[in-house]
Order: C-alpha cells, then structure tokens, then sequence
C-alpha cells in the first residue's frame, strides 16, 4: 500500500494550524474543482486534496496520523502499525456536516487507517434525498463515453456503468451494470440522456428514480464535434487549392461535392449547412483546408518543383522583412 | 440481470425534450426543494412562465454544478450562481476562439 504524505498534498508544514490547513484546503480547492479546472488531471488532485483535508482538519484522525512519522522510505511498503488507532475515536464517527464531502471512493490508505465510514459525509449526504424525493428512488448519474457514429446514426450502444449497490452485509460496493441504450440522433457533448425509472427502486412501493447519463465522445477518425456542428480536416493539394477543384467530402448523411474556391489559402474554413449532427435544426459541416505537399521522391517530381520555382517569384517568408 | 441486457432503453435528451418540476428537480439533485427555489430566487434557474415553474433541462447540469460548488467549496448560492454563469460564459468564449482558429 501506498503512503500518502496528507502535509505534501496540502503544500503546507507538519506544524501548520488549523487556520493555514482550512486556507491550503480553500485555495487548492478552488483550483483543482473539477467543475472550474480544465486542467489534466484536476479531478484526481482534487479528491487527493479532499482527502488529506479530510485527515488534517479533524484533530483526531491528525493526531493519530501524526503517530505514523513520515512514512516508509520512498518505494517501501506502507503497512499501518499493529497498535494503530489505539485511544483513538474515529472510527465510524464521521466528521460532521460542514465542509467537504465529495463523491467518490477515499484511497486504500485512507481507508486502511480510518475505515470507510470515516470519510466525510460521502455515500450518507449524497445519496439521501429529502422532502419531495423520499417518496421514489433516488436518481442516478453517469458520464458515458460513446462513439460519435453512434450519435450521428442513433444507434444502439451497450454501456457499463459502475453502480452503487449493498451487499448482504449491508456493505456499499460498486458493481457493474450494462444497459443497451438507443443514443438519441443528434445529441451533443454535455447533453444528458434521461432514462426514465431506472434509478433506484425505493423500499416499498415508491416510484423508482431515474437515471442520467451525460454524453462524452471518444475521438472520431474525421470529425471533432463543437456542439452541434462538425469538424473536418480536410487535405487538398496545392494545386487544388491554388486552381479550384471540386473533391468529394464526407458527412454523417453521406458524401457531398464540395467547391474549392481557386487560391484558396491554408486554414480557410468551407461550411457546408444542415451537414453537421443531425439535431434538429441540424448543424453544419465546417471543413477546414489543409495543403498536403506533395513529397519530392521522384525525378519528376523534383523537377516539377524546381519548374515551380522557376516560374513563380515567391518569398513565403516576405512579412519577415529585410 | 441476464433478461435486463437483452432490452433496448430509449431514452430523451434532457436538455431539449425533457422540463423538470422543482421536485423533480430536486430529487435529481438529491437536494431538499428549498435549495433548488433558492437558486431560482438568485436566477440561476428560470422557471418557464406557468403555474407549476417548469424547468428547462439545461437546469438540471446548471443546478448540479452549483450544488457541487457550494458544497465543496463553501460559496453560497449568489456566488455559486455567479460561478455557474461566468463558467458557462468561458465555454462559449473558449468554442468561439476554436472555431476562429
């Protein structure tokens, strides 16, 4: 198991107070919300963070921590000494209500030293509704990845999706579930796909809750969607670009012709309207030109470049100046 | 489990076939209904004209984030709601600059 260093996540001292704990805490917080960070990664450093907050500012579980030291040297196994949490009361006592909790499993060595039941108000505040949401199940949320095609054909897919359910014991575990989804044609990113009644089934005879499912797209061969429309590199030589061509471009509804304006320019963005997803109203295709050089592995086409040369006087790199 | 994978769900998208009532909404949220009007008097959440405020779908991702804000990050609705609204706001300047590039 590995050990986790709660003082190195928060960047503060061994000795810092509570107040500078509570400060690190706000200020890490803020930065690595998954809600606010774009950043690679920020969800992870955000439960790290939550969790070392989790320790640190209880003065009991910090206290018992502390006992710990440092930790192995680095790459040596962590195992919790024998007489670990003696005279301690943590156990099953959780933190209280005001602050943190957030979604989500506390790590191996959080859970070795403090128990499950120790971390915040997680897996209790979450998953209990109140007022009006007693009477039926609870709601269920889930991200799902999904192909693009499915959502440009409205294709059915098989999603897994992790669970949480209770053993006998009454332990929470997570567990795998796989649905057979219609994706609606047409969704975008972030949208949700709202399955009616398959939430939880509440005890006795409430309604069940429903489940949300928000849609993610893996990267597709061709296009990148923005919303509604579609995005599509699409490579032209240069002489088609510098004559005008017609090429053939593909869409989700097939392929079309597309115009190439002579002395067409790198970058320059063609749309093609009502190409996009097929939303309704649809959106559009919008194709970006990419030159594609051809290469000089032959005589002749080492002297059609020297001809090129030749006939045109052409300094790429005049807006430099002399 | 066995018979479950063989049916096909059809489901709607949230954001544009689905409204939500304040309850509904919060039970999705898993919230009492008083944080969701809350946010409805901070006008993060605009009901639809009618008796029964009807929500649209977007409401649900716009209510979620701001539970989620204030709960982690001890904000109160009004600075949640201006959270909320400022980072929709980078989303759309962000797909701006994209599709200028």
């Amino acid at each position: 198991m590995q050990f986790k260093d709660y003082y190195a996540i928060m960047g503060v001292p061994r000795e810092a107070t509570a107040e500078q704990i509570k400060q690190a805490y706000r200020k890490l917080a803020r930065k690595y919300h998954p809600d606010v960070s774009k950043e690679a990664g920020a969800e992870q450093r955000f439960k790290e963070v939550g969790e070392a907050y989790e320790v640190l500012r209880d003065p009991q579980k910090r206290a018992a921590y502390d006992q710990l030291g440092k930790g192995p040297q680095p790459g040596e196994e962590f195992r919790p000494p024998p007489d670990w949490g003696s005279g301690f009361e943590f156990r099953g006592a959780s933190a209280g209500d005001q602050g943190f909790a957030f979604e989500g499993d506390p790590s191996e060595f959080f859970e070795t030293l403090f128990g499950r039941a120790g971390f915040g108000a997680a897996g209790t505040r979450a998953h209990h509704g109140h007022g009006a949401a007693r009477d039926r199940g609870e709601d269920h949320h889930a991200r799902v990845t999904i192909d693009l095609d499915a959502a440009l054909e409205g294709a059915t897919r098989a999603l897994t999706l992790r669970v949480p359910a209770v053993d006998e014991e009454g332990r929470p575990h997570l567990r795998d579930r796989t649905l057979n989804v219609r994706i609606p044609k047409g969704i975008q990113a972030g949208q949700h796909i709202r399955l009616a009644g398959q939430g939880s089934q509440p005890g006795g005879a409430g309604k069940p809750g429903d489940l949300y499912l928000e849609v993610q797209f893996a990267p597709h061969r061709l296009y990148r969607p923005e919303g509604r429309d579609l995005l599509l590199d699409l490579p032209v030589a240069p002489w088609e670009a510098a004559l005008g061509a017609t090429v053939t471009v593909p869409t989700p509804a097939g392929a079309v012709e597309l115009k190439i304006p002579a002395d067409s320019r790198g970058g320059t963005r063609l749309r093609l309207k009502g190409r996009g997803m097929p939303a309704d109203p649809p959106g559009d295709l919008y194709a970006t030109l990419q030159i594609a050089l051809p290469p000089a592995d032959s005589q002749s086409a080492r002297e059609a470049y020297r001809a090129l040369a030749a006939a045109i006087a052409f300094d790429p790199r005049a807006g430099f100046g002399g | 489990m066995a018979t479950r994978e063989t049916q096909i769900f059809v489901g709607q998208i949230l954001e544009e076939e689905v409204t939500l009532t304040l309850d509904e909404l919060s039970g999705a949220c898993a919230v009492s209904r008083e944080r969701i009007v809350e946010l409805v008097e901070h006008g993060l959440l605009e009901p639809q004209a009618g008796a029964d405020q009807r929500l649209g779908g977007q409401a649900l991702r716009r209510a979620r984030i701001a539970l989620r804000l204030q709960r982690d990050l001890g904000v109160n609705a009004e600075g949640a709601s201006l959270v909320v609204d400022l980072l929709e706001r980078i989303d759309l300047l962000e797909a701006r600059l994209r599709s200028r590039r």
